[in-house]
């Protein structure tokens, strides 16, 4: 554990919410490391998403803590959290919908970038952020789809530029909630593979929100369970999928296809 | 070099792109084109509210806030070259200090409303706003021994920018040259640069995140930008650009009171504008500030002129009766709004 906590990027500490009488997340304590790929499973309802929220600030917590590589976050806005190294792409998709694709995408890296406040340049002439954006569209292959709008993209086109706006943030911690959910069979590779890519780079902290169990067994390197908001279960996948509390209560019957 | 004035904001359609030459012309060449005191009042007037109604723009259809305060920064710039004027004695100094005083008071309201009401649900802020303003709209009808209360200020400016300077000897195209004449090019050419600097912010990277802050709030946060600074940014180059507008405008009248610049109907008609024209263009504002003095200004004669027109016919004179252009003003707008719900520049867009 204390090696765990020396190379922690990522960390929470007793850290729970309660709204009104109801405990979502309760005293969650975990760390995540460089490198290291967490998968979080567990039932609907189970405080996953509202996990998330915590982490990356778009719910305060009501008791414990967030420490982004051994600093105090809890206080902190979404923004700043953003601008230490938090970044999240959303369950449900979450753009800009009356901006272009490649807007999207831009202004994500203007942000990153530290321009958002530049009044006196046209916005067209920083030829730096569009490249970059492109860039990234191309790694998610929707490069024939820059100019579109976003409220005009199929869903799973959208799902995938959530992915892509996340992927332009480039943070130290990724947070992908369900990435693949309403892609279809040719679009969800893709993505995947991107994670995959970022888990190689072993420089980046991936915490992964899914379903599928197979996704989550080609990828994950640890698995956490949560349960009624509590942390149920944490370690290497073979092992959490192997023991039967996880068997019979969470995973049911989509683990005995693995 | 076109492209760069407009901060590669271009038309986009060429019927824009025409009226917007035309508006462009006939306020260059407003005292030659339209001779006339009235005339070039209207054309001082439109110049005035295109800088206005852009400056509002900003806030409502770029940042997507909605404030009702936008009259009390016009008339802090108009109060700011009333009261430097009436203070100090005709001088450019007076003009220069009145409207850099004015700018200031707006700057600072803003930043203090925008930081401490920017955070709540945007009903809440427009309800703020509108409080602040009606307060300021009181203070200044109250303070009479400053502000002259309900019957305002008569100042004087230079006398370089009053019709009894002559500049010479002989008419120019049917007009004479006289400061009157400087004075409305003081106020196009001020107007003009408060538009282009605005249309410069809007298509800034800035202005980028003002629009990705109006589309999705809760996103831009988390892409990392600082929401409520930037509204509070947004707010404040809204409000200076108000009141220096504000300031042209007292340039212009030579008077200030409660009822010419801080009335909530002047509120009213800049929203009204904005929404004609067309919400989140820049050029929306310029077309609608410009249809709609020209309506107020003009409605009323046109309707007379109908109204003996159609002497001959029951009923009709009743209704085309020049007392009852508000009705049809409120008409026009019903109908404007209905079938150009983007504005007339959304439509001519072909959005």
């Amino acid at each position: 554990m204390d090696e765990r906590m020396t190379d922690a990027v990522l960390a929470t500490e007793e850290l729970t919410v309660r709204f009104g009488g109801h405990v979502a997340v309760d005293r969650v304590t975990c760390r995540f490391r460089a490198g290291e790929l967490t998968a979080i499973v567990g039932p609907n309802g189970a405080g996953k998403t509202t996990y998330f929220n915590l982490i990356s600030g778009q719910i305060p917590a009501t008791g414990g803590r967030v420490l982004l590589g051994g600093r105090d976050v809890t206080r902190l806005s979404v923004a700043a959290r953003t601008r230490l190294g938090v970044g999240r792409a959303f369950q449900l998709t979450n753009l800009f919908p009356d901006l272009s694709v490649l807007e999207n995408v831009r202004l994500v890296i203007q942000s990153r970038r530290g321009r958002d406040f530049d009044m006196w340049s046209m916005a067209a002439a920083h030829a730096d952020l569009a490249e970059a954006a492109e860039a990234v569209l191309e790694r998610v292959r929707m490069t024939d789809l820059a100019g579109r709008k976003v409220a005009a993209l199929s869903h799973g086109d959208q799902r995938k530029l959530e992915v892509a706006m996340l992927i332009a943030l480039d943070p130290k911690v990724y947070m992908f909630d369900e990435p693949t959910a309403g892609m279809s069979v040719d679009e969800a590779p893709v993505v995947l593979e991107l994670i995959a890519a970022l888990k190689a780079q072993t420089d980046r902290t991936i915490l992964l929100v899914e379903h599928k169990m197979d996704v989550i067994a080609r990828l994950a390197d640890r698995i956490i369970v949560l349960h009624n908001g509590a942390l149920a279960a944490d370690g290497p996948p073979r092992e959490v999928i192997a023991s039967d509390v996880v068997q019979e209560a969470y995973m049911g019957k989509a683990l005995e296809d693995v | 070099m076109l492209k760069r004035i407009l901060s590669g904001d271009m038309p986009q359609s060429r019927a824009l792109g025409l009226i917007l030459l035309a508006i462009l012309i006939g306020l260059a060449f407003a005292p030659f084109l339209f001779p006339g005191t009235r005339s070039l009042d209207t054309a001082a007037r439109i110049c005035v509210f295109v800088a206005l109604a852009a400056s509002y723009d900003l806030l409502l259809g770029y940042a997507g806030i909605v404030s009702f305060a936008h009259t009390m920064f016009f008339g802090l710039g108009a109060y700011g070259v009333a009261l430097a004027s009436d203070g100090m004695g005709r001088s450019f100094g007076a003009l220069a200090a009145g409207s850099l005083a004015g700018a200031l008071a707006a700057a600072a309201l803003a930043l203090l409303v925008g930081l401490f009401s920017l955070r709540v649900r945007a009903i809440f802020f427009a309800m703020i706003t509108l409080a602040v303003a009606s307060a300021v709209a009181v203070l200044f009808s109250q303070l009479s021994g400053i502000t002259g209360g309900e019957d305002g200020l008569n100042y004087r400016i230079p006398r370089a920018l009053t019709a009894a300077a002559r500049y010479a000897e002989e008419p120019f195209l049917g007009m004479r040259l006289t400061g009157k004449v400087l004075n409305y090019y003081l106020v196009f050419f001020g107007a003009l640069i408060l538009f282009l600097a605005l249309l410069r912010v809007v298509n800034s990277p800035f202005g980028r995140v003002l629009q990705a802050i109006r589309e999705n709030e809760f996103r831009a946060e988390a892409i990392g930008c600082r929401v409520v600074w930037h509204r509070t940014a947004a707010t404040v180059i809204s409000a200076v650009s108000a009141a220096l507008a504000g300031s042209l405008y007292a340039i212009w009248l030579r008077y200030v009171g409660p009822d010419t610049v801080l009335s909530f109907e002047i509120m009213v008609d800049i929203l009204l504008m904005v929404v004609i024209g067309g919400m989140g263009t820049m050029y929306g504002a310029a077309v609608g500030a410009a249809l709609f003095v020209l309506a107020q200004n003009y409605l009323q004669a046109l309707m007379g002129a109908a109204a003996e027109a159609a002497a001959g016919v029951p009923g009709l004179p009743l209704i085309l009766d020049p007392d009852r252009w508000l009705l049809w003003l409120g008409a026009l707008f019903i109908l404007s709004v209905y079938f150009f719900p983007t504005g007339v520049v959304g439509r001519l867009r072909g959005r």
